[in-house]
């Protein structure tokens, strides 16, 4: 057993924040001080910086122009960029679709959408959820009927599409077999957001933010080239396509920042002539908080290093969904504890709260999705149950 | 020990239920959350035509003289549909005008409210007093005839509408709980600013300036320098008042939740029919009644005269629903999956409603160290 990472690691390390404290530019710098939302343009303004450095999709390998870092670095230059602030780039392309095309989509899907993935040029949604089709996604119904001309047409509606409204293509679960049973009649396929006949309305959730939208297909002409794998052979694309994400669902560096702003805001928060971080109730809460994400880091740890061990994820891989979402949502309830009456504040005008408190309502109501969305936590207990620990 | 109601009580009860049901349901604060008052000043009037708003005021200021006992369960029934009159602001202003004001003053200043003419505030609170009322920078200097106010106050619930404004300033220096008072200010005064703010729970609130404000002897209320155990009064009563109103959302959000959990269905069947929803549910259900019971247990004992008891009794009514409230919001919004995170459902409206109320009149961490430094807290220790 070794805690250490190798000298090479500690290396890179280095040189990914010595990248960070000069490729932000002064205006996403400012934002990212004080942990703002970035708009989709500030998105990819930074994903395009990312892209010329290399670094924009580190977990791909370099023959699809990742930079073929290992397990490790990737996970250290994944942590420094949460760490950061600066802006989240958007998984759909780079973590979501673009992995799993790498693994099964033909040389021409590849050849045609990776470059634009990794560049910036497109940009991607998910199309899994349906008002009915929620934690039970195979029971989904939106239908892709063949038309005899070499396409699919497809019919139906797909809601909570994460920012579907800045998105140039949604890659989709649709049922292409009908009579077929649940999970066996599903199809993965790729859906430019372009085509005639889908409509897109973005709606808001309750940090206020239009982060996500109704999607509705009718009667969407798809080239049937936009299959990924089998025809049928969708619910496999999807399983494969979760596990792409083991290691950085945890948020791990998400949380570390969050606690040092938590740090920040109980320093600069007076009560009875000190400040917050030196009132012992106070102190304790944040330790507590902090250690708790400490081992939520081991178990992370643990998990990667038997990853770039090559070894298959182990039992603390699946918690690591569970216990980063609730250590998430607990920095946003600490974080609006410690703020007191300006917890209050609602998009209000710059200056009616410090900076660095402005976002922190918003994106307090916005963390309850985190233990709904990926699989809300109720459904990771029940797979945990019976998988690992053989209950039912 | 009796818990039940009178036949006034249960009346009273009936008749707020219905309005809250038949004239005050969710959609009506959906839509006033875009307004700039944000509630409306018509069913303000009304609340004064039916006695609620005087409940527990004296009769000769227009009150019917009730318990704040009485004005708990109108609260906990507005609470039930989020209804945004400022009742809950006024109530706390009320307290230093009642506990130190002239025979005048309480008729100037009260009567107009008791009849739903005129909404109050209480500006308190600044930059660096989280929650003690006695750590007060505003200053008040003595002037020709009066007093001239400087300072300024953040998040003043109502300021934004409220038409009687009370301020709490620094008359004189030394110990901290010498040396603070309270004026009764109409909005309009020169020299006072106010700016709205948006709160997170669709309300409003102003962050209040007072510059060279030049005002009366008459809108001290009681004797220079003795505001202050009025004001942890009129905190109490605040707190009191957010256990009421948060009981009434923890029960509103519980039945969202189990009719929720009774209709919606995925792998065939309602998700009510998995264990583990079933218990969350029976969770959240302990927790309502843990947070209604310490609202009763605060309602009555927030008028004790023995302050310790009062202090006591509120403190543990505001944690518990910092704790219980809290966990029922958020369940809630947890059950109804990524519906619960859409702007256009309501739990959301409830979940923010309840955070705001955790906010005020002390939070958790607040209460819990107040309940501990008691003198109640070790007494009887030794045999
Ligand atoms: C902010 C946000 C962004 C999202 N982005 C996307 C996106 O980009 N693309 C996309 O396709 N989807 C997206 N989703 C959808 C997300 O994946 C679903 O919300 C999630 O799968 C839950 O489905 P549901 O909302 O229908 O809830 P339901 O499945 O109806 O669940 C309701 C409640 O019941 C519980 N439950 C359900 N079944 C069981 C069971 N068997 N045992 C115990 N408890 C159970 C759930 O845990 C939940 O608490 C997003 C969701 C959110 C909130």
């Amino acid at each position: 057993m070794d805690l250490s990472f190798s000298p090479e690691h500690l290396a890179f390390r280095e040189e990914v924040r010595s990248f960070l404290r000069t490729a932000l530019p002064p205006h996403l710098r400012d934002k990212a001080a004080v942990d703002g939302n970035f708009d989709h343009h500030e998105i990819m303004e930074w994903h395009k910086i990312l892209f010329a450095r290399g670094w924009v999709a580190p977990h791909w390998p370099a023959e699809h122009g990742g930079p073929g870092l290992d397990v490790t670095r990737r996970f250290i230059l994944t942590e420094e960029l949460e760490l950061s602030g600066a802006p989240t780039l958007s998984v759909f392309g780079l973590s979501m679709v673009g992995p799993l095309l790498i693994q099964f989509g033909t040389p021409a899907q590849q050849q045609r959408f990776l470059p634009k993935i990794s560049a910036g040029d497109e940009v991607w949604c998910q199309g899994y959820s349906e008002p009915n089709a929620g934690s039970d996604l195979a029971s989904l119904k939106t239908r892709a009927e063949d038309d005899g001309k070499g396409n699919f047409v497809v019919t139906g509606q797909k809601t909570w599409t994460t920012y579907a409204q800045y998105a140039d293509w949604i890659f989709c679960l649709v049922r292409t077999d009908p009579s077929a049973k649940k999970q066996s009649g599903i199809s993965f396929l790729l859906i430019d957001l372009k085509s005639p006949g889908v409509t897109v309305k973005p709606f808001l959730t309750t940090g206020g933010t239009p982060a996500f939208c109704e999607t509705f297909f009718d009667g969407v002409v798809v080239p049937k080239e936009n299959l990924v794998g089998p025809l049928n052979g969708g619910w496999t694309m999807a399983k494969a396509l979760l596990g792409h994400e083991r290691t950085l669902i945890a948020a791990v560096g998400l949380s570390s920042r969050a606690i040092r702003r938590i740090k920040r805001i109980a320093a600069a928060t007076q009560a009875g002539g000190e400040s917050l971080l030196d009132d012992p109730g106070f102190r304790a809460k944040i330790a507590r908080l902090e250690i708790k994400h400490r081992a939520l880091q081991m178990a992370n740890y643990r998990s990667l290093a038997g990853a770039q061990l090559g070894h298959a994820p182990g039992p603390e891989s699946s918690i690591l969904k569970i216990r980063g979402s609730e250590i998430l949502q607990q920095t946003g309830e600490l974080a609006m504890e410690l703020m007191g009456m300006n917890s209050l504040t609602w998009f209000n005008d710059e200056g009616t709260v410090p900076a660095i408190e402005q976002w922190v309502p918003s994106t307090f109501n916005y963390l309850r999705a985190t233990t709904i969305y990926g699989g809300s936590n109720e459904i990771q207990k029940n797979i945990i149950a019976k998988l690992i620990l053989g209950l039912g | 020990m009796n818990f039940d109601l009178t036949d006034e009580q249960k009346l009273l009860l009936d008749t707020v239920a219905s309005f809250v049901k038949k004239q005050s349901p969710v959609s009506r604060h959906r839509e006033l959350r875009d307004d700039p008052t944000g509630w409306s000043r018509d069913v303000w009037q009304k609340m004064g035509e039916y006695g609620w708003l005087g409940l527990a005021l004296p009769e000769d200021v227009g009150g019917l003289g009730g318990t704040f006992a009485d004005v708990a369960l109108i609260l906990e029934q507005l609470g039930t549909t989020l209804t945004p009159e400022p009742f809950l602001p006024s109530l706390v202003a009320s307290i230093p005008i009642l506990r130190l004001g002239t025979a005048e003053q309480q008729q100037a200043y009260l009567a107009p409210f008791a009849e739903g003419r005129t909404s109050l505030a209480l500006a308190h609170a600044e930059r660096n007093s989280r929650f003690d009322v006695s750590d007060v920078e505003t200053r008040a200097v003595k002037s020709g005839d009066g007093y001239r106010l400087d300072g300024s106050k953040r998040w003043v619930l109502n300021g934004h509408a409220a038409d009687t404004i009370v301020v709490s300033a620094r008359t004189s220096d030394g110990e901290n709980d010498g040396g603070i008072s309270v004026f009764v200010l109409d909005r309009d005064t020169p020299g006072l600013t106010i700016a709205p703010v948006k709160t997170m729970d669709g309300h409003h609130a102003a962050m209040i300036t007072l510059t060279g404000v030049q005002i009366g002897r008459d809108r001290l209320l009681g004797a220079e320098g003795s505001a202050v155990a009025a004001l942890e009064e009129a905190m109490d009563v605040g707190a009191a008042a957010a256990c009421a109103e948060g009981a009434g959302i923890a029960r509103a959000v519980l039945e969202m939740t189990t009719d929720y959990l009774r209709t919606r269905e995925q792998f065939g069947v309602k998700i009510g029919s998995f264990q583990a929803l079933q218990h969350r549910a029976v969770d959240m259900f302990v927790e309502v009644e843990l947070c209604k019971s310490t609202a009763i247990l605060a309602a009555i004992k927030v008028s004790d005269a023995d302050v310790v008891e009062r202090k006591g009794a509120v403190s543990a009514a505001k944690v518990q629903l910092a704790v219980g409230g809290r966990f029922v919001t958020q369940q809630a919004v947890q059950l109804h999956g990524g519906i619960g995170v859409t702007d256009e459902h309501d739990v959301g409206l409830y979940f923010k409603r309840m955070h705001v109320l955790n906010s005020l009149f002390g939070d958790e961490e607040h209460h819990v160290m107040r309940y501990a430094r008691l003198p109640s807290f070790t007494a009887g220790l030794s045999s």
